[in-house]
């Protein structure tokens, strides 16, 4: 096991022509504890990254700094260099507001704010004042609604509470919510995994939907998941990248021991 | 389905006019952030200036200015068994002798008592010559400490030019009770009142309260005669206090026929609004017994009542105590029930018992409060440093235990 | 002998009567060998001793207050005290000095009639205390003995003395019933007799308030003084107006600085300086409010134009209630705060909004309810606080909505109509207990309103 913390992640990838977000060497630390150790990957416009690994990988705490959630924590530190179209996002010129507006987050569990449909997905253009007027806020509201395939379901009763819908619901209600402002990156973190099965079906084929106009990086525990909704696929262990390639390559064919041994069910 | 809506322009983060708005929704945030701050800063601003009041116009009410007679005791043919009369005309002929016509007024109405103390420490005193320092009259005490009138200025001048005045630690105010003149008063009346009315209250409200938190937590079954209790003790814990004060008059004044103005009925008053708070915490701190200590008494044969007893009380008693303090301290602050029941009186004397008319700290303040002379200013300003000093001294005592006792199970 | 001596000896007898039947049951239980007595010796002790106590204390807690009537009543009808004073103060400090010299607090009377009393006040007690004293003694003797004779190693002396706990428990429960209980009681009591003289119509939505009238005998209850609207006006005014102006805004945005922005280090420290607010006594407040607030009040208000502004102004006595106020809108605010899940904080924060905004928009509205709740406890806090109103506003029952005029309140009044000396039964003093209904009843929906909103809140996110 000694080698496993010098060790640099087993990369084999088709060279993209302009990754949208790099990250390079990145550790993340909670005050002594290493959490993240050195991970350097890139994520390309054109597909879905499926984050794997076993729990407390590292793989939220990771996905979390791409869009710096971490820096809610008081004691979180994140090193290294990470990059949204060539520009680091932690240098002191970024503003993170605005990079949140950019990297929009979907999370594990469904937190619609407690207000109507409506008022939900119209919280991001309202703050960001993405729109100019009334008609397109509804314009906005209908268009991120039907993306997520909500509209169908909702558009009769808009201002009821977010928080009367199913939890399937509550979660496209949140991928509208994210949508809205026009994100260029989506980070889900293991978006399904208090949804029942068929809610989960939904979210999968939505994210099939949304590739191509969106960055998508989705954590997984779920490798089924992470097999059927993406392109690549990237193999964290006990806080470093172990393997990262075409999703595909991954689960017939991994080249490290480790990540044979996780998608055989060895351990996880 | 996307293919529906018409496609958006990306936004320009960049843009000048983004920009504007980032930086409105910065200097918005900075404001907001301000707000909170100020608002705290003017609670404990107002704190503060309460406290600085408080103490600056309190502090002189614990210095009280003395004036030096001479008084030749063979000569006012005083004896050992002299009354208080007696000795009383005595001190006001000499000091008529010594400071001219109107030398008595420059007195306070109590001086003859530090006199009268003074024989009877040494009663020898009676053969000789002796000078002592009396207490001046308020008019002299606050000329004296700088805020008097003009006449009472000119007054203190001359004494002061001959050098019989000067300020010492007011002992009179700790010692002694009401009286109807600021120099003479003290708190040792009213506080030995409170002190009898908490000693009633705590003898009421502990006991009672910590049993029907036991009840309730421990014993009582789901039923609505539960609820019942639970709500009556919910809404009791928000019922204003003068509420209780009505309760306390009509039931032990006027059907009880208990005593007016006696620490007794306003000990039974307290207790019934303090009685409460105590369930209320004490419920609390035995909720956070965990059940297993329970189930490892029970499982080695001890009975319900020897579990509650033995185990869970101790425990929970930290807790019990911490509001038991905070119950107490609110009890001891309080004063419109105790208005009510009669505790407003001009009481002159110590109390000697818990059925004997008596004031109450607080009630003193509001009584010192109300009198139009400029003496009581700094007194009541000083009584409720004392009462101060003792509610954070509870306050903290009780912050002390539940630091010291938090237990995490 | 006093009470507290003889109170102090049937404690003894009690503890000599443990000690004793657990001695005896020591005895057997060693004699008895193999087989086991029922309760362990602690137990027969207890039994013991507690039938020796509580009869003989029952009975003292009686005597006391009964005996010191029959005391007063055989010394007034002496004949040292025919020769008393009829002025009140004179005769009762008369009677206390006689008292205190009977009972050797003091050596001498001041007034050369109180020693003679003395003699009389000497004899009354003693002989009545004696009678007490025997007949507690012969009760803790009777109850001691009676149990000891019961001790043996069959005798269930635990289950008896558990019984008697649970009783214990059960009467202790039952207290605040009475209390509550009692509360109603003598408050409809008292203001049904006070609607017999009084049209409650006329009390309640009547404007005119000047109960001094009905002191002239012929009067009382006729003279239409009793239009309670302006007090009513007086207590939202001050206490659910101005008061809620300044604690609202300035609780709600110390709890939200404290929970979204402080340090745990500075929260630790801010929140016991908060509540310190709350620790202050409200004569404090009044005396404040009255002293150094009312003046500059008036001061300010004379200043801006306003002629009328007075030194009993609303505003004054408001002002110091609100920031009394403070401490509980801000816990309250901090506990709703705090039970908002971090989720919905995230949810915004990842969408790109400020801190501010996140408050503002998804904390505050998600935490409203509670916020509400605790705003309601806040208002029922304030119009049933005395003190600060009747040291700092006024008793001039108007009805206006200038701050810097004075204005007068449920509670003011309720003190006022009950000190000094007026006969109990009068249309004046039981007008206080209607009020006390009145406010009894609004504190009492509010909090039951107030509970229920908090509650709903908490379940929905647990």
């Amino acid at each position: 096991m000694n080698d496993m913390q010098t060790m640099t992640a087993e990369t084999r990838l088709s060279n993209d022509a302009a990754p949208k977000m790099t990250a390079r060497d990145v550790s993340v630390y909670y005050g002594a504890k290493k959490a993240i150790d050195c991970v350097s990957i890139d994520v390309s416009q054109e597909h879905v990254t499926a984050f794997i690994g076993p729990s407390g990988c590292g793989k939220s705490t990771f996905l979390r700094t791409l869009n710096r959630m971490n820096d809610t924590i008081a004691n979180a530190r994140v090193d290294g260099a990470i990059e949204l179209d060539g520009e680091n996002i932690y240098a002191p010129s970024m503003d993170v507001v605005q990079l949140r507006a950019r990297v929009g987050m979907v999370f594990q569990k469904p937190n619609p704010f407690p207000k109507s449909i409506y008022e939900n997905v119209a919280y991001g253009p309202r703050i960001h004042g993405l729109a100019a007027g009334r008609s397109e806020m509804d314009a906005i509201v209908e268009q991120s609604l039907k993306r997520a395939g909500l509209w169908e379901e909702v558009k009769d009763r808009l201002q009821e509470s977010g928080t009367a819908l199913s939890g399937g619901q509550q979660q496209r209600l949140c991928i509208a919510r994210a949508i809205a402002v026009e994100p260029e990156v989506i980070l889900m973190d293991e978006p399904c995994s208090a949804l029942d099965p068929i809610a989960t079906a939904k979210i999968e084929e939505l994210i099939h939907e949304l590739r191509g106009r969106y960055a998508i990086v989705i954590v997984t525990h779920n490798m089924q998941q992470a097999a059927r909704v993406s392109q690549r696929t990237a193999f964290f262990h006990l806080g470093n990248l172990v393997e990262y390639g075409e999703t595909s390559e991954i689960f017939t064919n991994p080249r490290v021991e480790r990540t044979k041994d996780y998608i055989t069910g060895r351990y996880g | 389905m996307s293919e529906t809506a018409s496609p958006r322009a990306p936004t320009d983060w960049k843009g000048n006019a983004m920009q504007r708005r980032i930086r409105r929704r910065y200097a918005a945030e900075r404001r907001f952030r301000w707000l909170g701050l100020g608002a705290i800063l003017i609670s404990a601003a107002f704190l503060a200036f309460l406290l600085v009041t408080m103490i600056g116009k309190g502090a002189g009410g614990f210095r009280q200015t003395e004036i030096r007679l001479d008084l030749d005791f063979p000569r006012t043919g005083l004896l050992a068994s002299s009354t208080g009369g007696e000795i009383e005309g005595a001190v006001a002929a000499a000091a008529d002798a010594q400071f001219g016509p109107d030398g008595a007024r420059l007195l306070s109405d109590s001086a003859w008592t530090r006199v009268e103390r003074a024989i009877e420490r040494d009663p020898s005193l009676l053969q000789r010559k002796e000078t002592l320092w009396l207490a001046a009259a308020t008019n002299v005490d606050t000329a004296y400490k700088g805020n008097g009138d003009a006449g009472s200025e000119a007054i203190v001048s001359r004494l002061d030019q001959r050098d019989v005045l000067r300020t010492s630690f007011n002992t009179d105010f700790l010692v002694s009770a009401d009286a109807t003149d600021p120099a003479s008063v003290g708190i040792w009346g009213a506080f030995k009142g409170s002190l009898l009315t908490m000693i009633v209250t705590l003898a009421l409200a502990f006991p009672i309260g910590v049993l029907s938190a036991v009840y309730l937590e421990e014993y009582a079954k789901r039923n609505r005669w539960t609820d019942f209790v639970e709500v009556s003790i919910n809404n009791l814990a928000a019922v204003p206090s003068i509420i209780f004060g009505l309760l306390g008059l009509a039931v032990f004044l006027n059907t009880l026929h208990l005593p007016r103005s006696a620490p007794i009925v306003g000990g039974l008053t307290l207790a019934l609004m303090t009685m409460p708070v105590i369930v209320i915490a004490g419920r609390n701190a035995i909720k956070s017994v965990p059940p297993s200590i329970r189930d490892a008494a029970l499982g080695i044969g001890a009975s319900k009542v020897q579990v509650v007893f033995h185990h869970v009380l101790p425990l929970a008693l930290p807790g019990i105590l911490t509001g038991t303090i905070i119950g107490m301290a609110r009890a001891l602050g309080e004063t419109a029930p105790l208005l009510m029941i009669g505790m407003r009186a001009f009481i002159a004397t110590p109390p000697a018992g818990i059925a004997a008319p008596a004031s109450v700290l607080p009630v003193q303040i509001f009584l010192w409060s109300d009198e139009v002379s400029r003496g009581f200013v700094e007194k009541t300003s000083a009584a409720i440093i004392v009462l101060l000093v003792f509610l954070l001294a509870m306050n903290g005592l009780a912050i002390y235990l539940r630091n010291k006792f938090e237990r995490r199970w | 002998m006093s009470s507290l001596a003889l109170f102090l000896i049937v404690l003894g007898l009690a503890a000599l009567g443990w000690l004793m039947a657990r001695a005896r049951a020591m005895a057997f239980r060693r004699v008895a060998g193999g087989q086991r007595a029922h309760s362990l010796p602690n137990y027969h002790g207890w039994y013991v001793a507690l039938w020796a106590a509580l009869p003989a204390l029952l009975f003292i807690a009686i005597w006391t207050p009964v005996s010191g009537n029959l005391v007063s009543e055989e010394v007034m009808s002496s004949p040292a005290a025919s020769s008393l004073p009829p002025f009140e103060m004179q005769r009762m400090a008369i009677l206390r000095e006689a008292r205190e010299i009977a009972e050797g607090d003091r050596p001498g009377g001041f007034n050369p009639q109180s020693s003679e009393i003395a003699t009389v006040y000497k004899s009354a007690l003693g002989r009545y205390r004696m009678i007490g004293a025997v007949v507690a003694l012969l009760l803790a003797f009777a109850g001691g003995a009676f149990a000891f004779t019961r001790v043996s190693p069959h005798f269930r002396a635990r289950t008896k003395v558990e019984r008697l706990v649970m009783a214990a428990l059960l009467g202790a429960s039952t207290i605040a019933i009475v209390t509550t209980a009692g509360i109603i009681a003598s408050l409809l009591f008292e203001s049904v007799r006070f609607f017999s003289l009084v049209n409650p119509l006329e009390f309640l939505f009547g404007t005119h308030w000047s109960p001094q009238i009905a002191i002239r005998a012929d009067q009382a209850g006729s003279s239409g003084g009793f239009g309670a609207i302006p007090l009513f006006w007086g207590t939202i005014f001050i206490g659910a107006i101005i008061a809620m102006i300044v604690a609202i805004p300035l609780g709600l945005m110390s709890a939200i600085y404290l929970t979204q922005y402080a340090k745990p280090a500075v929260r630790k420290w801010m929140k016991p300086l908060l509540e310190m607010l709350a620790g202050v006594p409200t004569v404090v407040y009044g005396y404040f409010a009255a002293l150094t607030v009312a003046p500059l009040i008036r001061d300010f208000g004379k200043a801006i134009g306003i002629a009328s502004a007075t030194s009993e102004s609303a505003l004054a006595a408001g002002l110091v209630m609100g920031i009394m106020i403070i401490p509980f809108v801000s816990s309250m605010a901090d506990d709703s705060i705090t039970a908002v899940p971090q989720a919905m904080r995230d949810g915004s924060l990842a969408m790109g909004a400020t801190t501010s905004e996140t408050i503002r928009k998804v904390i505050v509205p998600a935490a409203l309810p509670g916020i509400v709740g605790g705003v309601l406890l806040a208002v029922s806090r304030a119009i049933g606080e005395t003190m600060i109103v009747v040291m700092a506003a006024g008793l001039a029952a108007n009805l206006t909505a200038n701050p810097f005029a004075s204005v007068t309140t449920v509670t003011t009044q309720i003190v006022q109509l009950l000190t000094g000396d007026q006969e109990f039964d009068s249309a004046k003093t039981l007008a206080a207990f209607a009020l006390g209904l009145v406010l009894f009843i609004v504190t009492l929906l509010l909090n039951i309103v107030a509970l229920r909103v908090v509650k709903k809140y908490r379940e929905a996110y647990e």
